[in-house]
């Protein structure tokens, strides 16, 4: 894929624009189709495996003023449906087609409380982009109006205002809420329940506030200033955060209640269990789970190898299990350390992969080779039980499953070798059982999430959940989701006292 | 704060730090640890097991052996130095029952975490046995405190210069072989004494449970970093341990995981000596 030149894309937008202005008659929807679909100016791929730095760089004003004009606006407004929190896509465009860009994000800003990561993160192409009806005319859901370039822009937009709308919060009520960890929920419901006049606790068990957005999603894809801008935003709002605080360990989560005087908690501790293979070999030196590889790489910055403590293993041959958006960003920094060849190993087809088409698209770039249709066997090691090498065995796809997903069946006797010298397993994640464990009291189903009702109440009195923990591994934005329906209900039982 | 209310040298490279941490010295239980980390953005957590807690002082006290570039810093902190993060208390506690016996065998810096158990084993009503081991005479630790707390309490180091000469399975096989047979075994200490400890128990079935220290990154069974084989099944330290059956624990493999990064933390080792070399020669 040829890259298209970053300062071309900036001028043909300003001219485009300038040319749009000019107009006299207002834009028929025919017109519209016309506007040219606007590239996010990006770093090369020869640049970018050499930094962390983030890959996409951004609209400039003008791009994003010329994609949100692609918006039909229509009545209908399918996008609208396809977006978990139900953001007013056309109202907003509408906005940022007019270049009034504090009306955008204040409209973006009525549902979502974290557009500058849910710009980046979202799988668009499966939600709003994929019902736009821009993309539908130009039949390519990859021509859709690109709604997350343009929530991302005008997120970056306010943040670099000298003034900052801060969310009011309401005068204090002297009621008390703990929010067990600061992933997306966490960080929705304690803005939610501040804003009532509410205290607010956040409690994190790592020494950094921001969850997955921290620890796992690498900074050339999230990067870390702006998870900590939501987190200072909650700091001064006035939210309390705890950190290095393991609710269950720490202190019990009824203890938080009983004997801390809280009025209610909210458990949004996330998935966090990394699934293994149960494959011969899976204990050698060299075999990491991809939340161990990334939380070094990550969160305690082992990337930086000079400065950091954390050591990260020397990868030269990586295979990275898995076809899913946590595998795509191991191989991808797997790449970035200086891995000389990074296999990405998936046992079904291109098609099934649940990463986001755009970061295969990037994986590929920077020279992750994909195999497809194969699993690992087992691992083999060496005397010192270092990583030598991954049997493998070939795969087809054979009937329909009941996700309708059509089955991979092993090819008997394809078995053949990978020489490698890393394995790094990115199969999922369960939930993390420490609450389960600590706090009997809680039902969960038999996979260890937390059940919740249609308020977000679990078994437990005062006590809600939401997200990851819930919902097993999904999404940053159904984890806002859920943090919001049950800061609404954690209100609502405060507000009725 | 966590600022550390006092320091104290056991003996060369091992060091008992005293440390304000209150949510934990108040909820701690033996076997438990915390992970320190001594630099927010570019520190490593290391694991360390809680020695003693005094929730009245609001207190913890960890036994630390400068092995890595981290335990070196943590070594090098000073009465009034604050350590940045203490999370904890991490694991699942001791097991502590009546069963009549029990022989507690400790080695190196492990005898730290040992004595809150044998405590905690002998104040609920056991006869409780100790055996510390070193490989010298400066090497033995907590002798005092163990004495104050053990039925019978032996002592030996590997070069004979105090008490026995002879490792700690020499007493531990004797004691095994006593009318009645203890009940149950600990043993914390180096991997290798472990995976010792456990073999010498094993043909006399006595039940032997071990403290392990993997390597460990989060502490809360997010990243597997401290899985060990034990019995066949991928365990993770941290949250299903860290006290396992060790007559079920795969030590070969947990001894190979743990020198995963060995040849970048004895590099750090001897940086730490050299810095330190070059401080004294500048000083001079
Ligand atoms: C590598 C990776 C890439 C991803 N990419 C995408 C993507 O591109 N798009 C997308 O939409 N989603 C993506 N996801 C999924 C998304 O990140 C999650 O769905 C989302 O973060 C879930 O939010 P959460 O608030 O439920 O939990 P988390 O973000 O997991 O946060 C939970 C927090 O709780 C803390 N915690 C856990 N237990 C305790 C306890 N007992 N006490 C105190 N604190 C505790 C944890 O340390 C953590 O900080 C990705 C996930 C990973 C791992
Ligand atoms: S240290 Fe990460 S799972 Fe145990």
């Amino acid at each position: 894929m040829s890259h298209p030149d970053n300062t071309q894309l900036v001028e043909d937008a300003k001219r485009q624009l300038d040319e749009i202005v000019a107009r006299e008659d207002p834009l028929k929807p025919k017109d519209r189709l016309a506007i040219p679909f606007q590239e996010i100016p990006s770093q090369t791929p020869e640049e970018r495996i050499a930094n962390m730095d983030e890959v996409a760089l951004g609209y400039t004003p003008e791009q994003a003023r010329v994609e949100s004009l692609r918006c039909f606006d229509c009545k209908k407004a399918p996008c609208v449906d396809g977006c978990p929190v139900r953001l007013d896509i056309p109202g907003f465009l509408r906005a940022a087609g007019e270049g009034d860009f504090r009306e955008a994000i204040d409209i973006i800003k009525r549902n979502s409380l974290l557009p500058a990561v849910c710009g980046r993160v979202c799988p668009q192409e499966t939600q709003c982009q994929l019902h736009c009806t821009v993309g539908k005319s130009l039949k390519d859901v990859n021509k859709s109006v690109s709604i997350g370039r343009v929530e991302r822009f005008v997120a970056d937009w306010e943040a670099e205002q000298a003034e900052q709308d801060l969310p009011e919060v309401k005068p204090e009520t002297g009621r008390k809420v703990a929010v067990v960890g600061s992933g997306p929920a966490g960080v929705t419901v304690a803005a939610d329940v501040r804003r009532e006049g509410h205290a607010v606790t956040l409690f994190e068990a790592f020494h950094k506030p921001g969850g997955v957005l921290m620890y796992g999603i690498p900074e050339f894809r999230m990067p870390k200033r702006i998870v900590q801008r939501e987190i200072d935003t909650l700091r001064t709002m006035g939210v309390t955060v705890e950190t290095n605080f393991v609710v269950g360990r720490t202190r019990k989560l009824s203890d938080l209640i009983e004997k801390d005087g809280f009025d209610a908690v909210f458990v949004g501790t996330g998935a966090g269990l990394p699934k293994f293979m149960r494959i011969e070999g899976e204990n050698l030196v060299g075999v990491f789970s991809a939340n161990e590889f990334l939380t070094r790489a990550n969160l305690m910055r082992a990337y930086d190898r000079k400065n950091a403590d954390t050591p990260i293993s020397n990868a030269r041959k990586v295979a990275v299990l898995g076809g899913g958006n946590v595998a795509m960003d191991a191989a991808r920094t797997a790449v970035r350390l200086g891995a000389e060849e990074v296999h990405l190993v998936y046992r079904r087809t291109e098609v099934e992969m649940p990463a986001r088409v755009e970061e295969v698209g990037h994986a590929k770039e920077e020279g992750v080779i994909f195999h497809i249709l194969e699993n690992a066997k087992r691992v083999v090691g060496d005397e010192q039980g270092r990583v030598q090498a991954m049997e493998c065995l070939k795969y087809e796809l054979g009937e329909p499953d009941d996700s309708g997903r059509r089955r991979p069946v092993a090819i008997p006797d394809s078995e053949f070798m990978m020489p490698v010298d890393t394995v790094i397993v990115a199969i999922g994640n369960d939930s993390n059982p420490l609450i389960k464990q600590t706090t009997p009291e809680i039902e969960t189903n038999r996979w260890g999430n937390i059940v919740v009702n249609e308020n977000g109440k679990t078994s437990m009195d005062r006590v809600y959940a939401g997200g990851d923990i819930v919902l097993g591994a999904a999404t940053v934005i159904l984890a806002m989701g859920e943090g919001r329906r049950a800061a609404a209900s954690i209100n609502e039982l405060l507000a009725s006292e | 704060m966590n600022r550390i209310l006092f320091k104290k040298q056991l003996a060369e490279e091992i060091f008992e730090l005293k440390v304000e941490a209150p949510l934990i010295a108040s909820e701690r239980k033996p076997g438990q640890f915390v992970m320190i980390q001594l630099d927010t953005d570019f520190g490593e957590r290391v694991p360390l097991t809680i020695a003693d807690g005094d929730p009245e002082e609001g207190s913890i006290t960890l036994v630390v052996q400068a092995v890595g570039k981290t335990t070196h810093h943590i070594a090098d902190l000073e009465t009034g130095d604050v350590v940045e993060n203490i999370v904890g208390p991490l694991g699942t506690p001791t097991h502590i029952e009546k069963l009549g016996t029990v022989v507690c065998v400790g080695g190196g810096v492990g005898v730290a975490p040992l004595h809150p158990i044998a405590k905690a084993l002998k104040e609920i009503g056991n006869e409780v046995i100790v055996i510390i081991g070193a490989r010298s005479r400066e090497l033995i630790i907590f002798e005092e405190e163990m004495k104050a707390i053990a039925d019978e309490l032996i002592i030996c180091t590997d070069d004979g210069s105090y008490g026995m000469k002879s490792l700690v399975t020499g007493p531990l096989e004797e004691v095994c072989r006593r009318d009645p047979q203890p009940a149950m075994a600990v043993a914390i200490g180096p991997p290798i004494m472990m995976k010792f400890c456990a073999e010498t128990t094993r043909p006399f079935e006595v039940p032997t449970v071990v403290s392990l220290n993997t390597i460990m990154v989060d502490g809360t069974g997010m990243c597997g970093g401290c899985r060990v084989t034990v019995g066949g099944e991928t365990r993770f330290v941290c949250v299903d341990g860290p006290e396992f059956d060790g007559h079920l624990v795969d030590f070969d493999n947990m001894m190979q995981r743990l020198g995963a990064y060995k040849p970048m933390e004895e590099e750090a080792h001897e940086q730490c000596h050299l810095d330190k070399e070059i401080e004294e020669l500048k000083e001079k």
